[in-house]
């Protein structure tokens, strides 16, 4: 019965999905509470020295912070299944509520700026690739490298302050409008914080088609291809772009799974309010609930994409589906 | 021939590739005419220009390569001055291709109908339903079963032997006036292979193509094509009808290959076995010792277990045979020797699970036959038919299913860690592809060495000492102990292959398709070599081939494998002389040259 079960691949497939998830919950939780302090000292500073032993006490039950680890640890896991993320004291807010706000942001982020990275590293990539070793090959080359190497913080405040004072744009500036209330605004807001991230992201996928592409023009297939006499256009996009779609995916899926994370900096430049700050605040706040709930949503998010990702792969390429 | 011009002239065609900085040329003032409808086959071994020159006719060269001189005449046309639109326009309907490997040339993630019919749409010859309902009428033609439901399925749901099929379908989508065939079946399996070159030649006449055959297999060259040239280093060394080139070969090149080429009328390499061969049904005497073979077993003594206390080559020879009875020596009249056999396998049987269900394979079914000491046991049999699984059940790579292999007395399907490493010492494999089996990064000494350090076998110094041994044995200069694989050719590699299965001089050599990816000329080499080295030190071994002319040559007695089972077992003569079952005799009239040679 168990062996049936093992074999079958949806199956194994969500055992390790919730390992996975398991582990990540662990993980969270020791480390923050290897971080010094707690949320009693962070919310009180240095005054927390000034608490009474019985002060001290109260306060430790009121956050459940007398609780054995074991027991914390459960309690949150327990509390999650019924919903319950936990509660923010700074924001007076539950966490759930938070999420649901805030993980949208950060998606719609992470997709313009993947579509951003697609738009410029795929057809930079093919560029490259049609002639190795060539002024456009150097073109590519060039734009990965800066991809690569201009850190994002520096990219965000230069366009930041270049924009703003050269041009008085800087629609950051004022309060974050969500998609759906003033869409104009909003992708006006996005669209700078996209095109950091999305020039980051961009040079590895130029990579990768760069590499993929290259690989599948020298294949056979693409030489029997001319043989029978597929004029260059076609070629490219039948034969060799679509067979080397199957490395872009997977390298997309992965950033896309990163950005999902939250782009912390880029957020915070930005003042974009995603999840990447709001586990920031938390774990300035030592809002243990908040960071712990938060980043098993991001770490469920992830393996969710990466799912994505391995069904996509059964739509490109029929080999993976039987 | 006729007064009518030639569909393809080629004159005096060089080709060069650019490496690093300097030119090397390839093909050298080639010339040859193709006449429409006309076969004619270009015979040469790897790297001698021939698919080179197949690549300049339809202007598809590697890059860095380029034609530095002559012509290429397509209906008189030149076609270096034809612009790439235009080429494109010939490519298909004018010439087309049927490329070598049948795995590698299609495109993976592209339905079967949607590649053929797509040669018909970019000519314009039909396009959507109309072409759909060709395609299936090509796959029809090309003996495909079911053509209706195949043209939705992807090249991964095809055989070999049915891409192969798809290839050609392909390639003759549109009616080509010349048909470029680049070694169109050296993939395939023999019986696969005749089927699907009987089929190209009918319907190659039925539309009158010429085709322009490229091959290494001087046999099927002469069987197919009017005209063979002979390609040797870039140049055409010879040129004639194919009957005249057998015969009567003019260049000294040409003589060598001929004689180079395993057939079933070669010379046999191992002495015929003397008696009753226990690994056989039944024996009866030998009736055709090859000319070149010695009356008298030479002395042989089995190699001491270590290469340090090893003696010398004039020491062995000068002891007395200790062993002889092992080497293959005439056993007291009616003796059961099976008890004596090095190797013993019983109703072996292996199952593989299917991935991803509950179903099952088997790849190894009542298998059983013995491996006399001294002595030369060949599987023969096509892909799928399991020989290579058994060899690697006796080699400890996998475990078996049930069944047992008893080796020198003992069982080794049950061993333990220890007990299988102490085995491996004994029994050593060579293995197919001499570019893949060898450490990129490991010099030629260290390679043959490794048994050695893996077994900590003798000091740094006597190892050495046991390189240059071994590189002598296997005929291979002293200094190549510090060449890295990428320096040597593939017959040098498979001699240091084998020079590193010698190592710790193992009573036993499983050879899985050792010979197979060689060019004649070296695999003749590398035949002779293993039958002296087998002389010389006794070793038993357990060929795995599936080139039916090259097992004759080398073996004592040989087992037919088809589906897991063995299906006839014999000596090599009975075999190849007097096959009794259905399959083997296919397998014999599969062979290339075969009709011409009945």
């Amino acid at each position: 019965m168990f062996r049936v079960l093992a074999r079958n691949r949806a199956i194994r497939r969500v055992a390790g999905m919730i390992g996975t998830l398991f582990g990540v919950a662990v993980f969270v939780f020791v480390m923050l509470r290897a971080i010094p302090g707690d949320q009693i000292t962070a919310g009180l500073g240095t005054e927390a020295a000034a608490l009474t032993p019985a002060q001290l006490a109260a306060l430790e039950r009121y956050y459940g912070l007398d609780q054995s680890l074991f027991t914390q640890f459960f309690s949150w896991l327990g509390n999650l299944f019924t919903g319950n993320l936990g509660f923010s004291a700074r924001s007076q807010q539950s966490v759930l509520d938070m999420t649901l706000q805030s993980l949208p942001v950060t998606f719609e982020l992470a997709v313009l700026s993947i579509v951003l990275a697609l738009l410029l590293g795929v057809p930079l990539g093919m560029l490259a690739a049609s002639r190795t070793n060539s002024p456009r090959d150097a073109v590519g080359q060039l734009v990965s490298l800066g991809g690569l190497s201009i850190p994002a913080f520096l990219l965000a405040t230069t366009l930041l302050s270049v924009f703003a004072a050269s041009f008085g744009f800087n629609p950051n500036g004022q309060g974050f409008a969500s998609l759906l209330e003033d869409p104009l605004l909003n992708l006006q807001q996005m669209f700078l914080p996209a095109l950091v991230l999305g020039f980051g992201i961009a040079a590895p996928i130029l990579r990768t088609t760069r590499t993929a592409v290259l690989d599948v023009r020298s294949g056979d297939f693409v030489r029997t291809a001319r043989a029978k006499g597929v004029p260059p256009g076609r070629l490219q996009v039948r034969h060799v772009l679509r067979n080397a779609l199957v490395p872009i995916l997977t390298m997309t899926g992965l950033q896309f799974g990163y950005l999902l994370g939250g782009a912390v900096v880029v957020e915070q430049i930005f003042s974009v309010p995603g999840v990447g700050r709001q586990v920031l605040l938390g774990i300035q706040q030592k809002e243990y609930a908040v960071v712990q709930s938060t980043v098993l949503v991001i770490a469920l998010s992830f393996v969710l994409v990466n799912l994505l990702t391995d069904l996509l792969y059964r739509v490109v390429d029929p080999r993976v589906r039987s | 021939m006729t007064s009518r011009s030639p569909i393809l002239a080629i004159r005096d065609l060089s080709v060069a590739f650019r490496t690093g900085k300097q030119d090397v040329t390839v093909v050298r003032n080639v010339s040859i005419d193709v006449m429409p409808g006309q076969t004619v086959a270009v015979v040469g071994e790897s790297g001698s220009g021939k698919s080179t020159t197949a690549a300049a006719i339809n202007r598809l060269l590697p890059d860095g390569g380029r034609v530095t001189g002559g012509q290429v005449l397509f209906e008189g046309r030149d076609l270096a001055g034809v612009s790439e639109r235009e080429m494109t326009a010939i490519r298909g309907p004018g010439i087309a291709l049927v490329p070598q490997d049948p795995m590698s040339n299609l495109n993976p993630l592209m339905r079967i109908g949607d590649q053929v019919g797509e040669a018909l749409e970019v000519h314009g010859v039909a396009s959507g339903r109309a072409a759909r309902e060709r395609v299936t009428e090509l796959l029809d033609m090309v003996g495909i079963p079911d053509p209706a439901r195949r043209i939705n399925q992807y090249p991964h749901e095809f055989s070999g032997g049915m891409r192969q099929r798809v290839l050609i379908a392909m390639g003759l989508a549109c009616r080509p006036k010349l048909l470029i065939a680049d070694e169109p079946t050296s993939a395939l399996d023999v019986t696969v292979q005749r089927r699907i070159l009987d089929r190209l030649a009918e319907l190659t006449a039925d539309m009158g193509t010429a085709v322009f055959l490229i091959t290494h297999d001087l046999a099927l060259a002469a069987e197919r094509a009017d005209v063979v040239a002979v390609m040797y280093q870039g140049e055409i060394v010879e040129t004639g009808p194919a009957a005249e080139l057998l015969t009567a070969p003019a260049h000294d090149y040409t003589r060598r290959l001929l004689r180079a080429v395993p057939s079933l009328s070669s010379a046999r390499l191992t002495d015929p076995p003397q008696a009753t061969d226990p690994s056989v049904r039944q024996a009866d005497p030998p009736r055709d010792a090859g000319p070149s073979q010695d009356a008298s077993p030479p002395p042989v003594l089995r190699a001491e277990p270590t290469r340090d206390t090893e003696p010398t080559r004039e020491t062995r020879d000068a002891e007395p045979t200790r062993q002889t009875r092992d080497a293959g020596q005439t056993p007291p009249a009616g003796a059961a020797r099976e008890a004596d056999d090095l190797v013993v396998i019983e109703d072996l049987r292996k199952v593989f699970p299917i991935r991803g269900s509950t179903a099952e394979v088997t790849a190894v079914d009542a298998v059983s036959f013995g491996i006399p000491r001294g002595r030369t046991v060949s599987i023969v049999g096509e892909s799928g038919s399991g020989k290579s699984t058994t060899a690697n059940l006796l080699l400890g790579l996998d475990d078996v299913t049930s069944g047992r292999i008893r080796f020198d007395g003992a069982d080794v399907t049950s061993l333990g860690r220890r007990e299988l490493f102490a085995f491996r010492r004994r029994v050593q494999p060579v293995f197919q592809n001499p570019y893949a089996s060898l450490d990129p990064r490991y010099t030629v000494a260290k390679s043959i060495a490794e048994p050695l350090r893996v077994h900590r076998v003798g000091t740094a110094a006597t190892r050495r000492k046991a390189v240059a041994e071994l590189l002598d044995q296997v005929s291979l200069p002293a200094s190549t102990a510090e060449r890295l694989p990428h320096e040597l050719s593939g017959g040098q590699r498979q001699r240091v292959a084998i020079a590193r299965a010698l190592a710790l001089s193992p009573e036993l050599v499983v050879l899985d398709e050792a010979v197979s990816a060689l060019d004649v000329l070296v695999q003749a080499q590398i035949l002779e070599l293993l039958a002296a080295l087998q002389r010389e030190l006794g070793l038993s071994y357990l060929f795995i081939s599936h080139d039916l002319a090259v097992v004759r040559m080398i073996s004592h007695s040989v087992h037919v494998m088809r589906h897991g089972r063995i299906v006839e077992s014999g000596t090599a003569s009975e075999i190849f002389d007097r096959p009794s079952h259905d399959y083997t005799r296919e397998l014999l009239a599969a062979i290339p040259g075969t009709a011409q040679r009945a």
